[in-house]
């Protein structure tokens, strides 16, 4: 049934993605121009997903701010934060409130850094995120854009001599909303490659510590200011993600701006988009796919074969966040899985288009719901019977009411421990994720045999 | 607090001073005044409800949170609908962890979150609309008893008048529809947001239902959340002493017992932040009188207990009470005589809510260990210093544009319960009714206490006394253990509990034993770093 309220929302707001992107900077705190409530509930959902201190500021609007404005709340905020975590670089990033009263920040961060210098004062990037349009994804994407475009206009008046060596290759990487071991994998392979990888964003670490001796007002961790800087110099560009080719992303305004070239690609799931993944980092970097990728890729195709007489035939719901859902629902039709219903919270033109081509490339029918809630979802699934679920933590109810599994991927996932470390990416990410799909599948019949099986 | 042993503390006023040099003047000035090192020789005030400081980290939620998330949260035959872009009610879907029991006809809808997922064009144009669709499709869907609209901080920019859609469309339907005006902006924490739901409960349902619960002794619970099965400890409880309970504002609850609550005798203030102003309204209105009641520790569970006996002066209770008392406490003794000898001594910090950092330094107590830091999240001056401060209490800006009820008595529903003689005689016998002394005065010399802590001053406090245990939510978790102390949560009891009466407390004690003695925290500095001679070893520990 279509309706108009949201029942059990599939996305979350666009500050938080823009949150998350600057933790994924070094020396940076995020600031939200809004109610406290904002930063609260954001930490609250960051911080039972990865299980880390995550420091989110406010501006802490009142009834008085929402009514004269919120300029002085904001450069109350920015002095306070600086004074207290001397950070490198502020995010602001707007919320509902201020976008509905229309605060112009960018004029009123003109008009601070004018006041107090802009020379001594912590770099602050402005991100426009008002949640009443578009999701999480639309705010992180944003942010991303915008910490690339403030750092290109810097960096273009700064000394060229500051870009260091130019010999060596160097990628951007726009990596998505994937978990921090995906940023740390990622990572590995670009620099198995011979190139220096420069993520946007990389909480792979301030999202995903150590323990510490001593504490640390801001995690370390985190892509620096100084490579930020030398983004322009990016010998390639790689852009994660099916959703950003409808987009004017981060990729494609510095492709534009310096020239160098831009690889759009969907994630990096199961075979197929893993050897594009892979083809492009071997074009790029002119060298061979290095043999120890060309034998997990090797080792998961060999799985692939061994796991088929679990999965043939199965069928899956997929939800969670659009570039997500579509590279895992390309995986599963090639592990011979039948995605029979693809669904996301956002608007998600891009992700119909290419599940529409998925569909017809392997003759499965496919169920695509965008804007969809996961009330919605459930009667779908209900008609098309699953066998599992695949998707965040919030999929559990029907997981529950339909008694089958639910592998958990994307965010949140608030009732796993771990899930910064699950590994969603190429061929040793792909492969985790396929036993532990096999394993949930062989795990049911198992418990659903009435001999009590322990040959599955 | 008698087994508490003597430890030697850091100099606070030096600490305070450390901690306030990191602030701008104008932000030390002010939040010197929320942090006091107590002495209780004596009357220290401490500032409190006061905005937070924008930049400064702070744990607070917002109206909304409160309103929605905390009070309304834990009823679950209410829909609650969420007029507002969709992160709000994402983020209050069922994170909190009041449980519930419907039974098998009952209705229950704390699983679902119901959002108008207001867009672009809504701002714009206006939202009243989408949510009078989203109230009509609520109600074909579920055919519930109550829809609750609740507003988030667009709805009141754009004007949106949800009062009267919830009128329009309570009239349309014929059922109980009625909004809560709890936009994010408003007060200065999740405070102000108990304040709008309780009064609107109070507006719209309490006093609909005269249908009287058979028992002797007649009583609500007031403030109490059912975090963790809490609420089913005390019901048990309660219904092995003999008492009646009609409602409980609001865990386990559900809104016929709302409807019917001023049908009791006697109501319970568990926190006293969140509710007080209910059972003021409620003994206005319908005579019931009220009392601080504390279900957090073993020795204050028994005393509470017989404080409700005292006040129904029946001798069969009296036994009973007393009968429940006995059967309760040998295990309770076991637990503590198993735990103490690993505890005992051991410091502890608490900071949340608006009581709970005041209740739990009871269970602390009972397994002799000594809160050294306190402080509330959200609460107010009287949760500090006690009621005796309400008649100084300046209204200011923010509280002002939090609703105020003005209540007369009911001139068919109102009954004196006990005459002002019976009352005195109560107080005599050491029944304080309408009393709550706050937090300070039960404090230790030189402890802290901390209002609308920071994450700061949080590090700071943990640097310098380094405790055996910080409580506080899941924000502070992960800091907290990073700075390798232990740390128990207690606005979600960290998945665990209930700590609750008796049975509650043995569940605290024990599990502050496996916390605070866990072999982990040595793990942290690898051998390498103590010992770099040493290769290898053989001998197992």
């Amino acid at each position: 049934m279509n309706t108009t309220v949201t029942r059990n929302p599939c996305k979350l707001c666009s500050p938080l993605g823009a949150s998350l992107v600057f933790k994924g900077i070094r020396g940076t705190i995020p600031l939200l121009h809004g109610s406290q409530g904002c930063a609260t509930y954001i930490r609250r959902y960051f911080i039972s997903h990865f299980r880390e201190p995550v420091d989110i500021a406010s501006s802490n609007f009142v009834e008085t701010t929402s009514i004269f404005g919120g300029a002085k709340n904001l450069c109350e905020a920015l002095e306070n934060i600086n004074e207290q975590y001397r950070p490198e670089i502020i995010g602001v990033a707007t919320t509902c409130l201020s976008e509905t009263i229309g605060d112009d920040v960018p004029l009123f961060l003109n008009n601070f850094l004018k006041k107090k210098g802009s020379e001594t004062f912590p770099d602050i990037i402005f991100v426009s995120t008002p949640s009443y349009s578009g999701t999480h994804m639309d705010g992180f994407h944003s942010a991303v854009k915008s910490i690339v475009e403030y750092y290109s206009h810097l960096c273009e008046s700064a000394d060229s001599s500051f870009f260091g060596d130019r010999s060596e290759k160097s990628v951007a990487v726009f990596p998505n909303f994937v978990s921090p071991a995906d940023i740390r994998h990622l990572k590995e392979i670009i620099l198995d490659f011979g190139m220096k990888p420069v993520f946007v964003p990389d909480y792979s670490q301030t999202l995903d510590g150590v323990s510490w001796n001593k504490y640390e007002k801001i995690p370390e961790g985190g892509t620096s200011r100084e490579n930020l800087m030398s983004l322009r110099e990016a010998s390639f560009l790689l852009e994660l993600g099916n959703s950003l080719t409808g987009m004017d992303s981060a990729g494609k305004f510095l492709e534009s701006k310096f020239g160098s070239k831009n690889y759009g690609l969907g994630l990096p799931i199961g075979i197929d988009l893993t050897d594009d993944f892979f083809n492009s980092l071997k074009i790029i970097s002119g060298r061979k796919i290095p043999e120890k990728y060309i034998a997990q890729r090797g080792r998961l195709v060999d799985a692939y074969c061994d796991a088929h007489k679990y999965l043939f035939g199965k069928k899956a719901v997929v939800f969670g966040e659009e570039d997500m859902v579509v590279s895992i629902a390309q995986f599963l039709c090639e592990i011979g899985v039948i995605p029979v219903l693809c669904a996301s919270g956002a608007k998600g033109s891009e992700m119909r288009k290419a599940l529409q081509q998925l569909s017809q490339k392997y003759k499965n029918e496919i169920v695509i719901r965008t804007k969809a809630d996961f009330v919605g979802i459930e009667e779908e699934a209900e008609i098309l019977k699953p066998d599992f679920l695949i998707g965040n933590s919030k999929g559990y109810t029907l997981s529950r009411k339909l008694g089958i599994p639910l592998v958990r991927v994307g965010f949140p996932i608030h009732d796993r421990f771990g899930a910064s470390r699950i590994l969603h990416l190429c061929y040793k990410g792909t492969q985790e994720l396929f036993d532990r799909i096999v394993n949930a599948i062989v795990a049911k019949k198992q418990s659903e045999s009435e001999a009590g099986y322990t040959y599955m | 607090m008698e087994n508490v042993e003597k430890v030697i503390l850091p100099d606070g006023e030096m600490i305070k001073e450390d901690i306030l040099a990191k602030y701008p003047p104008k932000v030390a000035k002010k939040r010197n005044k929320s942090m006091v090192f107590n002495d209780p020789s004596k009357d220290q005030p401490i500032q409190s409800n006061v905005r937070t400081v924008p930049g400064i980290i702070t744990q607070r939620g917002c109206c909304y949170a409160g309103c929605k998330g905390v009070v309304l949260g834990p009823t679950r035959d209410i829909i609650n609908l969420t007029h507002g872009p969709i992160g709000c009610g994402f983020y209050s879907w069922l994170t909190r962890r009041n449980q519930t029991r419907p039974g098998p006809k009952g209705d229950n809808y704390m699983p679902y979150c119901f959002s108008t997922d207001m867009q672009d064009d809504n701002i714009v144009f206006g939202g009243e609309k989408k949510l009078k669709e989203a109230i009509q499709e609520a109600y074909d869907i579920f055919h519930p008893k109550a829809i609750g609209i609740f507003a988030t901080c667009p709805v009141g920019l754009i004007g949106d008048d949800i009062h009267s859609v919830a009128k329009e469309m309570k009239e349309k339907l014929g059922i109980n529809i009625f909004g809560f005006s709890c936009e994010g902006y408003k007060g200065v924490s999740q405070s102000a947001g108990h304040h709008i739901a309780n009064n609107q409960i109070f507006k719209h349902v309490v006093g609909l239902d005269d249908k009287k619960k058979k028992g002797k002794f007649l009583i609500n619970l007031l403030g109490e959340y059912n975090i963790g099965g809490d609420a089913f400890l005390i019901e048990d409880l309660f219904e092995r002493c003999g008492l009646t309970l009609v409602s409980t504002f609001s865990g386990n609850s559900s809104i016929d017992q709302f409807a019917n609550c001023h049908t009791a005798d006697l109501n319970l203030v568990m926190c006293h932040r969140s509710i007080n102003y209910v059972a003021d309204m409620m003994e206005k209105k319908f005579g019931i009188p009220w009392m601080k009641i504390n279900f957090i520790g073993a020795n204050a569970s028994a005393a509470s207990l017989r404080q409700i006996g005292k006040y129904f002066d029946d001798k069969d209770l009296y036994q009973r009470i007393e009968k429940v008392i006995a059967e309760e406490m040998p295990a309770v003794e076991a637990a503590r005589k198993e735990v103490m000898p690993h505890t005992k001594g051991e410091l502890a910090m608490i900071f949340v809510g608006g009581s709970r950092a005041h209740h739990y330094q009871e269970l602390f107590a009972e397994i002799g260990m000594r809160t050294i830091a306190a402080g509330y999240e959200f609460a107010h001056k009287d949760d500090y210093e006690g009621r005796k401060v309400l008649p100084s209490l300046k209204v200011d800006a923010d509280s002002r544009n939090i609703e105020e009820l003005v209540v007369e008595k009911d001139p068919e529903r109102y009954k004196l319960r006990k005459t002002q003689e019976e009352l005195r005689k109560l107080e005599k016998s050491g029944v304080r009714m309408k009393e709550y002394d706050g937090m300070i005065p039960e404090m230790v010399n030189k402890s802290f206490i901390i209002d609308d802590i920071s994450q700061h001053e949080t590090d700071m406090l943990i640097a310098k006394y380094k405790p055996a245990v910080f409580c506080a939510g899941i924000k502070e978790k992960y800091t907290v253990q990073k700075n390798g102390v232990p740390m128990k949560q207690l606005h979600s009891y960290d998945y665990g509990g209930p700590f609750a009466v008796f049975k509650g407390a043995v569940n605290f004690y024990k599990e502050m034993d496996r916390t605070i003695n866990s072999r982990v925290w040595g793990l942290i500095k690898p051998p390498w770093d103590s010992n770099p001679e040493i290769t290898a070893t053989f001998v197992l520990e």
